[in-house]
């Protein structure tokens, strides 16, 4: 196998361990002067995003920033719950910059680039170290210095946290770094405002149409550089655990425009989320795998027992330990619960799949606090001088360090189901969570349209096949804080002489032409039913043939489900309203116009892939135990599509592990 | 699978800010119990698609109860009845069959209605501009164990930075007053070493730049308190009073 000349990720020579250095001290600088005529825009407002404009404003450059909610601070980040990673060592259990990239490689099965990985785990200290100067609240001990827990698919604990709600205040700290820069005028903020299409000149993307919600005007902007930080695309599944406005537009349109999209059938199922309720459900709801650091998961050993319970005739706390089937210590002993995602959901769904389900759908396992809720207990006891304590006052104490470490997540519980998770254990199934496709990019995070950029969930760099929780955090802030800034220089350097260019030049008059027309059709289709209808069915077929498990003939059922349902969208969808007015069911139809397309694709990228890797699992490609069955022969190489009009051609980019030895994973 | 209440909403509808806006009411049957508030919306929305009529535009987005975009006053009270608890984390089961809701956009002069139940929360993110924030550029930070903070402090950083910056408080307050959003985030700042050096003029900018957005004073009615969905307390407001109090003594 060879990397298709059209994808050369430029990653630098040199040993593994200094080519980040050495690079970023040889990257082509900008001078202030220069840099105060450059102008870069950034579409999207989350971690990647908000971070990426704020330490780019800081530099010098002119920066216009855009996101669709009313505020920058509501990006989809601010839900993450559990933690940051950050090979800090300050628990001194033997963490380092190299166990940090050779787990994180590991985790995505062996199907992420080794020097981009190693990078972020490079820079994973500075991270923290900078979120702590903004004044970030991180969780302390008591000495005042930093707490720490684990996460799935290692065995140190370098997670860092606040409460669940880690995302949202590193969110509002990379928010308060870019409201600085706001209030001093250094950038351009455009809340409620939707990009719809890159602008390319003389192929160089030079620029965005993007239709402000509030009025439905499309404006035209110009930039030398254009940044998409615009999340990921689960929300193609209609059920998933992004937030509601969360798409694929923006990578959508400029991979019709010449970005090559990789790898996109790498889907993150989370394995605990809360179980699906009914058919009015709009979206599923996270329970952090911090929550595997104490709970137990499990599922009765006999199906009597499950069948009874799931009637409601055995109350689950009355079962007793040895009826239990703790699943995943049984499996994998050395990682227990804290096996990384994908395994975790394949495991749930074998119990389930096989009649151990706990709730009337049989699409449930436990998540059970209770034991450790009793460990803590006593040793809170034993802190406090209280001896022999009764039952009832260990649980109490237990309780209340319970409360501290996942209050939030335990009230979030009881509030959606009406159960109380402090008496009885959690139901968890999983639910898509995060994507590792998106837009291909280079070292400099360059995607193949020169001087268009892509970090964070939208691109495709880091995490292979599988991505280890806590580590989305980390590579949105590396990519925004600490990588964008060095490695844009190398593209703006020789962009000193290009002069803003207007947006009445006819690329851009062309591109704000083709976007209304796109808007005319979705208003003039005047059919009968509404975009979630589609979305839905859309969802559907997503999550039965290309979900947790797939195999080819349902794949390519899908296809042509998905060919027929796109069909049937522009004949039949109901848009209400005007264009020219705040519209969210316009925004809606045009989101799922998108994932109709890229539905297409991810069923193509998965089919294509013979063999198991990460989240990617085909049922005819596994071993005996029922583990991924990767090819590295084969498929060692990131799949990456060019945009055809109506197909796609698919070019590889080979992955070659020089430093890491490749091998099966195993977490036994 | 549906339920069995039936709800009647009655719910402001205002097609642009210059219209005057009227209420309109529905009737929702089969609403289950299970349903959060805002897919009982989303049940409405596609019941006026399918008849032909324009949907009600609310502002939502995580439906986590973390992100604040979601803002609809529900029987007189911002978020609706229960106390901690967002507008899209409120489930029906707290309604009972045959209950007529009233729902309504927030309502204060600096917050102007866009369009049905949306109004324009700008001026939260001017007021954080004004100097809600640490100024430390990108790359200029210390390791960061080498500033321990007490854990109380630390504790009490993060319960005021879990401001989700709804805009309750301000719906709830008679003189449409943001002082406990702003107090919020000065206090997160005061509490922590890292915020001191700026913490003299981060008070009397921000809150220079609430009275300039046109929100009202703070008289101690303590009804922003009582109807924040994320428990920020009043005590951040007192902290706020002597942070300003003692920079404007120093200037
Ligand atoms: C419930 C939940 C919990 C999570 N918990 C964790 C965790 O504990 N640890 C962890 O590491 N990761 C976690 N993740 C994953 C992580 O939160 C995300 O991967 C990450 O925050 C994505 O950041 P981002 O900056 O790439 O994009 P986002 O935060 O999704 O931001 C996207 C931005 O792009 C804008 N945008 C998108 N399209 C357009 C357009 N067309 N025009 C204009 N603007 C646009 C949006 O307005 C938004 O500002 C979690 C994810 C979920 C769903
Ligand atoms: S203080 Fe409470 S009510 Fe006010 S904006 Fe913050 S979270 Fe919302
Ligand atoms: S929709 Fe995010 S807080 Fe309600």
């Amino acid at each position: 196998m060879s990397t298709s000349p059209k994808l050369d990720a430029k990653i630098p020579e040199g040993v593994l361990e200094n080519k980040w250095t050495k690079y970023r001290s040889t990257v082509p600088l900008v001078n202030p002067a220069n840099k105060r005529s450059l102008e870069i825009i950034v579409v999207g407002s989350g971690l990647a995003g908000s971070a990426a404009a704020a330490s780019l404003a800081e530099m010098g450059y002119k920066v216009k920033v855009f996101c669709f909610q009313d505020s920058p601070r509501r990006a989809h980040s601010i839900a993450a719950q559990g933690g940051i990673n950050a090979a800090k060592n300050y628990q001194n259990d033997g963490d380092s910059v190299y166990r940090l990239f050779y787990d994180t490689i590991k985790g995505g099965d062996y199907r992420a680039r080794e020097a981009n990985v190693h990078r972020l785990a490079e820079v994973s200290g500075n991270i923290i170290d900078q979120c702590v100067a903004q004044g970030v609240p991180f969780a302390r001990e008591y000495g005042g210095l930093l707490s720490n827990r684990s996460f799935g698919g290692t065995q140190v604990q370098r997670t860092f946290y606040a409460a669940g709600q880690t995302g949202q205040q590193l969110l509002l700290g990379a928010y308060s770094a870019l409201e600085r820069q706001i209030g001093m005028g250094a950038v351009q903020m455009y809340s409620r405002h939707e990009m719809l299409d890159i602008v390319n000149i003389d192929g160089k993307c030079r620029g965005i149409i993007a239709r402000d919600l509030v009025t439905g005007k499309l404006e035209r902007h110009f930039g030398h550089a254009v940044l998409l930080c615009t999340g990921g695309y689960g929300n193609v599944f209609y059920l998933s655990t992004n937030a509601m406005g969360s798409n694929v537009t923006a990578a959508w349109k400029a991979h019709k425009k010449g970005a090559f999209f990789s790898n996109p059938c790498y889907t993150q199922i989370h394995p605990t989320c809360i179980p699906v309720s009914g058919t009015h459900q709009s979206k599923l709801t996270l329970m952090s795998e911090s929550l595997r650091n104490d709970g137990r998961i499990w599922v009765p050993k006999r199906k009597e027992d499950a069948q009874a319970i799931r009637e409601g005739k055995l109350n689950p706390n009355d079962l007793k330990e040895e009826d239990r089937d703790y699943y995943l210590e049984r499996r994998y002993p050395a990682f227990g619960n804290l096996v990384p995602r994908d395994v975790a959901s394949r495991a749930a769904k074998e119990r389930c799949d096989a009649g151990f389900g706990v709730n009337k759908t049989g699409e449930a396992v436990f998540l059970d606090f209770a034991a450790n809720m009793m460990r803590y207990g006593r040793i809170e006891a034993n802190k406090k001088g209280i001896y022999n304590p009764t039952e009832d006052v260990v649980k109490q104490l237990g309780k209340e360090v319970v409360v501290e470490k996942y209050g939030n997540l335990f009230d979030m519980y009881k509030q959606i189901t009406g159960v109380d998770p402090y008496e009885n254990p959690m139901m968890i199934y999983p639910a898509v969570h995060y994507t590792m496709g998106g837009l291909w990019v280079d070292y400099n995070l360059m995607t193949t349209v020169p001087g268009l950029y892509a970090l964070g969930e939208a691109n495709f760099s880091d995490h292979g096949a599988n991505r280890l929780g806590a580590s989305a955090l980390m590579q949105g802030l590396a990519d925004g804080y600490f990588v964008i800034p060095y490695t844009i220089g190398a593209y703006l350097s020789n962009e000193i002489r290009t002069k803003a260019i207007p947006t009445d030049h006819e690329a851009f008059v062309t591109a704000e032409k083709e976007t209304a027309e796109q808007i005319n059709k979705l208003m003039n289709v005047k059919g009968t039913k509404p975009v979630d209808y589609f979305h839905r069915k859309l969802g559907l077929i997503m999550w039965n043939e290309c979900g947790m498990a797939r195999n080819a003939e349902g794949l390519k059922k899908a296809i042509q489900d998905i060919q027929a349902l796109r069909d049937e969208f522009w004949k039949d969808v109901r848009i209400p309203g005007e264009a020219n007015n705040m519209n969210p069911e316009l925004e809606k139809a045009g989101r799922v116009a998108d994932f109709l397309e890229l539905g297409e694709l991810m069923c193509i990228d998965a089919l294509n892939r013979n063999e198991s890797c990460g989240g990617h699992f085909r049922e005819e490609y596994q071993t005996e135990e029922g583990e991924a069955l990767r090819d590295d022969e084969n498929y060692a190489y990131v799949a990456s599509w060019e945009n055809k009009g109506n197909s796609w051609e698919l070019h590889k980019e080979e992955l070659k592990y020089e430093n890491i030895k490749i091998a099966q994973r195993s977490y036994k | 699978m549906s339920g069995n209440m039936n709800i009647t909403l009655k719910v402001w509808r205002q097609n642009k800010a210059s219209d005057k806006g009227r209420f309109e009411t529905y009737a929702i049957p089969n609403v289950s119990e299970d349903m959060s508030f805002l897919e009982m919306f989303d049940i409405l929305n596609e019941q006026l698609i399918i008849e032909g009529k324009d949907p009600v535009a609310f502002d939502h987005d995580c439906r986590e109860g973390i992100c604040g975009m979601c803002s609809m006053f529900i029987n007189g009270r911002p978020h609706g009845p229960l106390k901690g608890v967002t507008t899209c984390q409120l489930h029906m089961r707290s309604f009972k069959n045959g209950d007529t809701i009233v729902v309504e956009p927030w309502r204060a002069k600096a917050f102007p209605v866009i369009k049905d139940l949306v109004v324009d929360r700008s001026a939260f993110d001017r007021i954080i501009a004004a100097g809600g924030y640490i100024s430390v550029n990108t790359g200029n930070a210390q390791d960061a164990n080498s500033l321990p903070v007490a854990k109380e402090n630390a504790d009490h950083a993060f319960f005021a930075a879990a401001c989700i910056g709804c805009g309750a408080c301000v719906a709830a307050c008679k003189n449409a007053s943001a002082m406990l959003f702003t107090s919020a985030k000065i206090s997160q700042l005061a509490l922590l070493p890292q915020g001191a050096p700026e913490r003299n003029t981060r008070a009397l900018n921000m809150v220079a730049q609430h009275d300039a957005e046109g929100f009202g004073s703070c008289t101690n009615t303590g009804a922003c308190e009582a109807e924040c969905p994320k428990g920020i307390s009043l005590s951040n407001i007192a902290r706020m009073n002597r942070e300003y109090l003692g920079a404007a003594l120093m200037s």
